[in-house]
């Protein structure tokens, strides 16, 4: 079962055979009347993201003038901060960090998850309560000897401290995944053990396979946060080549936006290019976003 | 269904010889090897350093030199300090009352339509896609007083809006229409828990005659108050820690006039502070000031839950 929606019987709508001709009227009216409030609430939520797009694509002189399309439509803003900045060695970097650091939380996380749903042993219980405690822990109270660490151990000024930490799992993951490893039957397991699976091959032929649906939404989760950070990157970053995508645009702003030479329209197009990749994925895995979302606040 | 399964866990019995008994065992810490490591090596060293750290002048450059009490003391006097708690506080006790009830209004009016939902839970949800340094970018010109759209979206209603980036009156009250764009995710959560309730307590309690408003108090309310609960606490904890947008908008290599003293929030001090100014014993400090603040605003959330919050099978 795990994500697959609990199947809870709709509303009925038409409950009542005769239903007199006035009060249906009463209630497709009010039904329009929804709808329509849905979209202009819809209007409100896309327009920024029309801007920005609109915006990006607009003159120097014409970024702010308020017309929602650009004329003439200058496609070279992009060509342009492709040259005023490493914007693909960013993408690049970005792709890196995201790829890596998702892939490495998935496995991990899933395997610790799989640890604590699965096997008895003494201190389980109390460790797995840790894990729950740690969950509360403000990520300002580690930032600087975790900082520090990489420090000591000269990786500064690398991408590795972006996404190495998550070769250890996170808390929050381990907690998701291990719900969805407590809804599977043991006899599943056992049927394995009989087989000749060792707990290795439980793990990775019966377990993973059967939880891809949470092993997806946890890779999109993770791909998404590594993508947006901007924190790590300016606490590790020194090398503009070095930069992710979100540190890059920062430098962009510092240097062609605010008191700088106010280049909007490459900034926006560089913002622009942070973001439609983000709205790509969503549209492949939307799926697994939403029922991520739903099911960490539902049942977690 | 964790704790049913779970029971049929334990409710077997370790069967067999101890040997295959211990091989379990030892296969179980192997498996949750990696989040040990991790959690000694990035949490629990980590933490310790940090409490020793906050007693501590250090600036990575030169051994740290023990001060005792001196950053805790500094905190109590620091104006910056007060400062920035209060401009979280403020930003915190906007933001979250109206996230939760703006997305609870709009999981309900998704609910109303039931065919059309999920396109506008997708128009919805897509906003909260946008990276925090778009976000930040964006909103910076979103928000400007004279072209931005929001300004230009109340004049078509004949109002005058504030200077969203400049007033340092407004500064706050900006960002916080622009979290409240990134709703998505949040209104996702509640419009599962709308689902979720059980379409015949609707009909029982339209058959005793229940109005409108007394059906979604009585009915709805206690029904989704989990989930509502649930992203009180995570929107609050979230708040707390805003870092990226912020700091995109009005802070980097030069500070931006009104937003530095408006916008500085407790996060983007603590890692200007440690980061910018390399105070690492203060700002070691201020991250342990926040872990109370936070655990001390979760546990009374908790405690306050108990009164309104229902669970099932309870």
């Amino acid at each position: 079962m795990a994500l697959a929606e609990a199947s809870v019987p709709r509303r009925q709508v038409a409950t009542y055979a005769v239903e007199r001709p006035e009060r249906r009227v009463g209630r497709m009216a009010s039904r329009l009347f929804f709808l329509v409030l849905l979209a202009g609430v819809t209007v409100v939520f896309l327009a920024p993201l029309a801007w920005l797009v609109s915006a990006s694509l607009k003159t120097r002189s014409q970024v702010f003038n308020g017309e929602w399309v650009p004329d003439p439509v200058m496609w070279s803003n992009y060509v342009d901060v492709w040259r005023a900045a490493p914007v693909l060695s960013w993408l690049q970097n970005s792709l890196v960090v995201g790829l890596l650091g998702a892939v490495a939380v998935t496995l991990s996380s899933a395997a610790v998850a799989f640890g604590f749903a699965y096997f008895r042993f003494r201190g389980r219980d109390v460790l797995f309560g840790l894990v729950l405690a740690t969950m509360m822990l403000p990520g300002a109270v580690t930032m600087i000897p975790v900082y520090l660490i990489w420090n000591e151990l000269g990786l500064v000024n690398t991408l590795v401290p972006l996404w190495a930490g998550n070769l250890f799992g996170s808390v929050f993951y381990v907690f998701l995944l291990r719900q969805f490893y407590l809804g599977l039957p043991r006899d599943l397991f056992d049927a394995a053990r009989i087989d000749g699976a060792n707990y290795l091959q439980m793990w990775w032929r019966v377990a993973l396979p059967l939880t891809r649906t949470a092993l997806i939404v946890v890779f999109v989760f993770e791909f998404k946060a590594l993508w947006t950070d901007l924190l790590k990157p300016l606490i590790y970053l020194y090398d503009t080549a070095l930069f992710t995508m979100p540190r890059g645009i920062k430098t962009l702003i510092d240097r062609f936006g605010q008191g700088g030479e106010m280049q909007w329209e490459l900034v926006l197009a560089a913002t622009t290019v942070l973001t439609v990749p983000l709205i790509a994925l969503f549209f492949f895995a939307q799926r697994y976003f939403i029922e991520g979302i739903a099911t960490t606040g539902t049942k977690g | 269904m964790g704790a049913v399964a779970q029971g049929a866990l334990r409710a077997r019995p370790a069967a067999g010889p101890s040997g295959l008994r211990r091989a379990e065992a030892r296969a179980g810490w192997a498996f949750i090897a990696p989040w040990a490591v991790g959690c000694l090596v990035f949490t629990a060293v980590p933490m310790v350093t940090s409490l020793y750290l906050s007693f501590t002048e250090y600036d990575v450059l030169r051994p740290p030199r023990p001060v005792g009490l001196e950053n805790y003391r500094d905190m109590l006097v620091d104006p910056r300090l007060r400062l920035a708690l209060w401009n979280s506080f403020f930003y915190t006790a906007l933001y979250v009352p109206l996230s939760v009830a703006l997305a609870l209004g709009l999981a309900l009016l998704l609910e109303r339509v039931t065919r059309a939902a999920g396109f506008f839970r997708t128009a919805f949800y897509v906003p909260s896609l946008t990276p925090t340094v778009a976000v930040g970018a964006l909103f910076l010109w979103v928000l400007n007083p004279s072209v931005g759209i929001l300004n230009r979206a109340l004049a078509l209603f004949g109002v005058d809006g504030p200077g969203w980036t400049t007033d340092p009156a407004w500064i706050k009250p900006g960002l916080v229409v622009m979290s409240l764009w990134s709703l998505g995710g949040t209104i996702v959560i509640l419009y599962a828990a709308l689902k979720n309730v059980p379409r015949d307590l609707y009909e029982a309690a339209r058959i005793e005659g229940a109005s409108g408003w007394a059906e979604f108090r009585h009915v709805t309310l206690p029904m989704i108050s989990g989930a509502v609960f649930f992203v009180l606490i995570v929107n609050t904890i979230a708040a707390l820690q805003v870092f990226d947008e912020v700091y995109t908008m009005y802070f980097g290599q030069m500070d931006s006039g009104a937003g530095s003293s408006a916008a500085l929030f407790y996060v983007v001090y603590l890692f200007r502070q440690a980061f910018e100014f390399l105070n690492m014993g203060y700002a070691s400090a201020m991250a342990w000031l926040l872990f109370v603040v936070i655990l001390v605003i979760t546990l009374v959330q908790l405690r306050v839950s108990r009164r309104w919050v229902y669970y099932e099978g309870r």
